[in-house]
């Protein structure tokens, strides 16, 4: 088994046709089944949706200080909405889970493995 | 096949040819016992060393196949054991140690090739299309890294680079190696099949003459499709391409001319056809008609297949071509597509309905539409015009032999006097 993040992206400023209420509760249901599904599958870590990349913050080591800054860290059009850690068998697996949640939430997902501690 | 009355000369080529025949076989198994292709390939590359240092003098084992693996095999157990000489790692080593013959489990599935699955693995979306093209001619086809690099003018570093790279991948995102389930082999198929069918194309795009890497794709890619072939025998595209290809290559000797320039299949000396492979595709794509999965690679065959049949342009049953482009148009709507059959229907209804046809198609960047615009317009007796196309066809062919012949007809169409003395050199 291995450990993959599923990371759901967005594009600031290409807003998707507004859904209604009646829509945004549909997808909402559909996503909790989702991760109903991955929990009982054993497929399930850890998955969440992210403020806005306004609400951040950057602390780093400058001159041998800790700096806190507001912002998030790179200024891109394209920001970090949500994301899924998911145990999957092979990449397959993964892939599985990462196209029934683009399916339902209509932004693209990257999957990307991570390192095991023995490849650390 | 190998002469028994004589003692096989095993000089390092031949050792070479015989390693790179085996390659595929001998490192897909190797990956499924050891689950790493670095292993595996370092594996076989030992087997070449101790394959050369004793097959000359030993002479040919009888099985070469089963002893390149089983050898590279003990050498991968040895390296292991080696390596965790004093560490616990034994344990994991005593699965793999000799007669345990099958430490693996195979897993269910139609097909147990091991070379079924390499492909798959090859040929994964998940990596990029030049990764795939790169790794299954490297892993399945057994060119080493020089020879890839050089069969697709890329630079040895960067080939090696890119090798790695998917390698890499392939490892730590953990892409299976495993045939695909029923649901998604459809798709995966037709990867395979474009990563095929894209090997052949780029070793025709090598000019004629013997050029080696250009040859070795195109024998590569029929060899490729010829096992896919025998793996799956149920996937009727797979057959359609082995077949595509054969009456492709059927028309090699014939396609260019001495100086390296194109012959278009009108102007082309039949005689010089090679009947066996057109005898074997025209087999192969009877026995797609009777099955009736008609696809996109199968249609293509069959086009090729009406073309073989006859003895000149004017011999051309052209209706049965149109009619199977119009079939071939329902399942892969390209404006090439339009393209090539609008080119088939000038040949029933004449060049004057066609050419309007095609200026609708948008595809003002491709090379093809020029050419076929011009030779429309040679054909309606409009020289300047035809010489105009011919120019543009020129300057965007991708070819060498394309673009010698395609300016060598601007200046014969711009020139019709003066060019009749250069049409005799």
């Amino acid at each position: 088994m291995r450990k993959y993040l599923l990371s759901v992206h967005s594009v600031a400023g290409e807003v998707r046709n507004p859904m209604t209420d009646e829509e945004m509760q549909e997808t909402t249901k559909h996503v909790y089944a989702l991760q109903e599904e991955m929990k009982s599958a054993g497929a399930w870590v850890f998955g969440g949706r992210l403020h806005e990349p306004d609400t951040a913050t950057v602390v780093r080591v400058s001159n041998g200080e800790v700096l806190t800054t507001d912002g998030p860290f790179a200024e891109s059009k394209e920001h970090l909405a949500g994301f899924y850690i998911v145990e999957a068998a092979d990449l397959d697996a993964a892939l599985v889970w990462a196209s029934r949640t683009t399916a339902i939430v209509g932004a693209p997902i990257e999957v990307r493995p991570f390192q095991d501690e023995s490849e650390a | 096949m190998r002469d028994a009355d004589v003692a096989p000369e095993l000089d390092v080529a031949e050792v070479g040819r015989i390693f790179r025949e085996e390659y595929g076989r001998s490192v897909a198994t190797l990956i499924r016992v050891f689950g790493d292709i670095d292993v595996a390939e370092d594996a076989v590359q030992d087997a070449f060393v101790e394959a050369l240092r004793r097959w000359p003098r030993d002479g040919l084992p009888p099985n070469p196949g089963g002893w390149i693996t089983t050898t590279a095999r003990n050498r991968a157990i040895d390296g292991r054991r080696r390596a965790s000489r004093g560490l616990q790692l034994l344990s994991e080593v005593a699965v793999l140690m000799p007669g345990n013959e099958d430490p693996l489990p195979e897993e269910a599935g139609p097909v147990r090739d091991d070379r079924l699955r390499l492909i798959f693995t090859c040929c994964h979306p998940a990596l990029s299309t030049e990764a795939q093209v790169a790794l299954t001619l490297r892993l399945l086809g057994g060119l080493t890294t020089d020879e890839v690099a050089r069969a697709f003018l890329v630079a040895v570093p960067t080939m090696a680079q890119r090798l790695v790279r998917a390698k890499r991948k392939i490892k730590a995102a953990q892409i299976p190696f495993r045939v695909p389930q029923d649901q998604e082999l459809p798709d995966r198929v037709r990867a395979v099949l474009t990563v095929i069918y894209l090997i052949y194309n780029a070793g025709a795009e090598s000019p004629a003459g013997g050029h080696r890497p250009g040859d070795d794709l195109r024998g590569e890619a029929i060899r490729l499709v010829r096992l896919l072939v025998s793996l799956m025998p149920d996937e009727p595209e797979a057959a359609g391409l082995l077949a595509l290809l054969l009456l492709t290559e059927s028309r090699r000797a014939a396609r260019f001319a001495a100086d390296g320039s194109l012959v278009l299949l009108r102007d082309q000396d039949r005689g010089r056809w090679d009947r066996v492979m057109i005898n074997e595709g025209q087999t192969i794509v009877r026995a797609c008609l009777r099955r009736n999965q008609p696809g996109p690679y199968q249609l293509q065959a069959a086009i090729n297949a009406v073309h073989a049949d006859a003895d000149s342009v004017e011999a051309t049953d052209w209706s049965q071509v149109v009619a199977l482009y119009d079939q071939l148009l329902a399942v892969a709507p390209t404006p090439v597509v339009a393209l090539n059959r609008a080119i088939a229907v000038s040949e029933v209804d004449g060049p004057d309905a066609v050419l309007a046809l095609v200026d609708g198609l948008g595809l003002d960047g491709y090379y093809a539409y020029h050419a076929s615009r011009a030779d429309l317009l040679r054909r309606l007796n409009r020289p300047d015009e035809a010489a105009d196309a011919y120019e543009i066809a020129a300057l965007l062919a991708p070819t060498v032999a394309e673009r010698v012949f395609l300016a060598r007809q601007a200046r014969r169409y711009r020139h019709p006097l003066k060019s009749r003395d250069t049409s005799t050199e």
